[in-house]
């Protein structure tokens, strides 16, 4: 194991985080901070409570779920494609690592930065809305794993993309959605029937209505399902990743 | 001795279906410097890719210091450092951020005197804290061999090092690769600039649209396939050779003051004697005369135009 190889991704990852704190922490703070001053203060106080809890309360979960989806796959892909698209890709491609080794640097770093960014949402919200955490160990277990999954996510989108615009169009196009019709906003059984069903096809409904469990205790589905979903998620990205470094998909000709 | 690159029976095709390399075999001996000569395109690049990991290969085996490049990748990768041809530099790193960041890509411990030695050396010391993008392009390039030197590998491959780079760091270049050399450090050079494998390299290899057509000792090279040429500067133009000449390699310039005589360099010198006596014998006065040796350029022209 080449571990000066992973500590020296990881810590070139890390140093790019620093150098753009702005972008990195600021920009993701703010936005989740309009969201809750919308959604939780100024509409929620008019909103009647889901499930025992207070609507300002009940967002904070998805939101924080957003914002964990949509910086562990920007950091991931912006990552690995930065050297793509600068050529610097060389010299990760003729170094001794084992690509286990590359997907532990780069995606170890873009999870830590969505860890360290979902704490420092979580400490936001808490200036907003009055939120208690029942089960704080699954909390973290949730939020560690969908950091590690959407990285892992990223890292696979930032190999696919041949320009700046794929890199923006998964986010957007895809993530953006799934996430606000996940339940961040509403609960599943607020829908009608055939669209509780549709719903069900929604991967991040698992992740919302897990993490949702985990902060107060009730959810849309069962815990262990929640659980289960993100972990075929994270074994799909890792078959993904295992098959482009196997046929050098992007990387090597 | 072994050598400490070893490629054998190395076929690539490219996706498209275009080969770029047929079969190659090439041996390079640790610690000598091999210049890799051929026009754009002959696969050069393909080939150092190849050894470096950068590309796949399609069948063929290659070791690099005793090491299967595929079957065991890290120790292979691990001795070789590589100067790519394109500048491809990170852009926000300092210099000091980015050596050390490629020595422990590689594998290494960090060793700050050791990363200070090699900016030292390349002149890069007083520019360690400046972000690469505020450098000039020489001053990237000397990053870009400090990043492959700074995990101490035994085998240095520089492709075009000296593509663009003005004539200082062209010597300082050269120097360097021969400090290594004295070093033990075996280094591999592509270049367009004949010069300079004249002036380096101990051996020189040619390729041809993806084939070896030749490796040989330099030297040797220059001495087999180097032509002389001797021209001499007639009183009076000759409208034509006089017979008894035209057996000789002669050939007279168009407007007749010229008389250009070409031979092998490693041959007897008694042809000149002989045409010059025979000169003196026909009345043919001449004012001036030059002898040149063909330059590895004219050899290599020679070679990949056949």
């Amino acid at each position: 194991m080449n571990l000066h190889g992973v500590r020296a991704i990881y810590r070139f990852e890390m140093a790019r985080m620093w150098r753009t704190l702005m972008q990195s922490v600021a920009s993701p703070v703010i936005s989740t901070s309009l969201y809750f001053v919308v959604f939780g203060s100024a509409i929620g106080s008019r909103m009647g409570d889901i499930d025992g809890i207070s609507y300002g309360a009940f967002i904070i979960p998805g939101l924080v779920m957003l914002s964990l989806l949509m910086q562990s796959i920007s950091n991931a892909s912006f990552g690995i494609y930065m050297p793509k698209f600068s050529g610097t890709i060389y010299e990760v491609l003729s170094a001794p690592v084992s690509y286990v080794e590359v997907v532990l640097g780069y995606v170890g770093a873009a999870a830590t930065k969505s860890v360290i960014l979902g704490a420092i949402i979580l400490l936001t919200a808490r200036l907003f809305v009055d939120y208690h955490v029942l089960h704080p160990v699954w909390m973290v277990a949730f939020l560690v794993l969908t950091s590690i999954t959407f990285s892992l996510f990223g890292f696979i989108i930032g190999i696919w993309a041949d320009g700046f615009e794929k890199l923006q169009i998964v986010p957007l196009m895809i993530v953006t959605p799934l996430v606000f019709l996940g339940g961040t906003f509403y609960s599943i059984d607020m829908l009608p029937e055939i669209w509780q069903t549709v719903t069900l096809f929604n991967p991040v409904v698992y992740l919302i209505s897990g993490f949702r469990w985990a902060f107060y205790g009730v959810s849309d589905i069962h815990v262990g399902i929640s659980v289960g979903m993100t972990l075929v998620f994270m074994m799909a990205c890792l078959t993904a990743i295992w098959w482009i470094f196997k046929t050098g998909y992007r990387l090597r000709t | 001795m072994q050598p400490d690159i070893s490629v054998k029976n190395l076929n690539k095709v490219y996706a498209g279906g275009f080969q770029a390399l047929k079969n190659v075999n090439l041996d390079i001996e640790r610690g000598e410097i091999f210049a890799l000569l051929g026009p754009n395109g002959a696969g050069k690049t393909t080939l150092i890719s190849i050894i470096c990991g950068i590309v796949n290969l399609s069948s063929g085996t290659v070791e690099a210091a005793g090491h299967d490049i595929v079957r065991d990748y890290r120790a292979a990768r691990s001795s070789i450092g590589l100067v790519p041809q394109e500048l491809n530099t990170d852009a926000f790193e300092t210099v000091w951020d980015a050596v050390s960041f490629s020595r422990g890509l590689f594998g290494k411990a960090p060793n700050p005197a050791h990363i200070e030695k090699v900016l030292k050396d390349l002149s890069l010391w007083d520019k360690r804290d400046n972000r690469i993008m505020a450098l000039s392009g020489g001053m990237k390039r000397r990053v870009m061999i400090a990043k492959a030197l700074s995990h101490e590998p035994r085998i240095l491959f520089l492709d075009e090092p000296t593509a663009g780079v003005d004539v200082e760091l062209r010597r300082d270049m050269w120097e360097m690769v021969r400090g290594l050399r004295n070093n033990g450090v075996t280094i591999i050079l592509t270049t367009h600039y004949i010069e300079e494998a004249e002036e380096m390299a101990d051996r020189i290899g040619v390729i041809r649209q993806g084939e070896i057509i030749l490796v040989e000792d330099k030297d040797q090279l220059m001495a087999k396939l180097g032509k002389k040429e001797l021209r001499l500067l007639l009183q009076q133009p000759l409208e034509s050779l006089p017979g008894e000449l035209a057996l000789e390699p002669l050939a007279l310039s168009e407007d007749g003051y010229e008389l250009i005589y070409t031979f092998d360099a490693q041959q007897e010198q008694a042809g000149v004697a002989r045409l010059l006596r025979q000169l003196g014998d026909l009345g043919i006065e001449y004012r001036d005369l030059q002898t040149r040796e063909s330059s590895l350029e004219d050899i290599f022209v020679g070679l990949v135009h056949e």
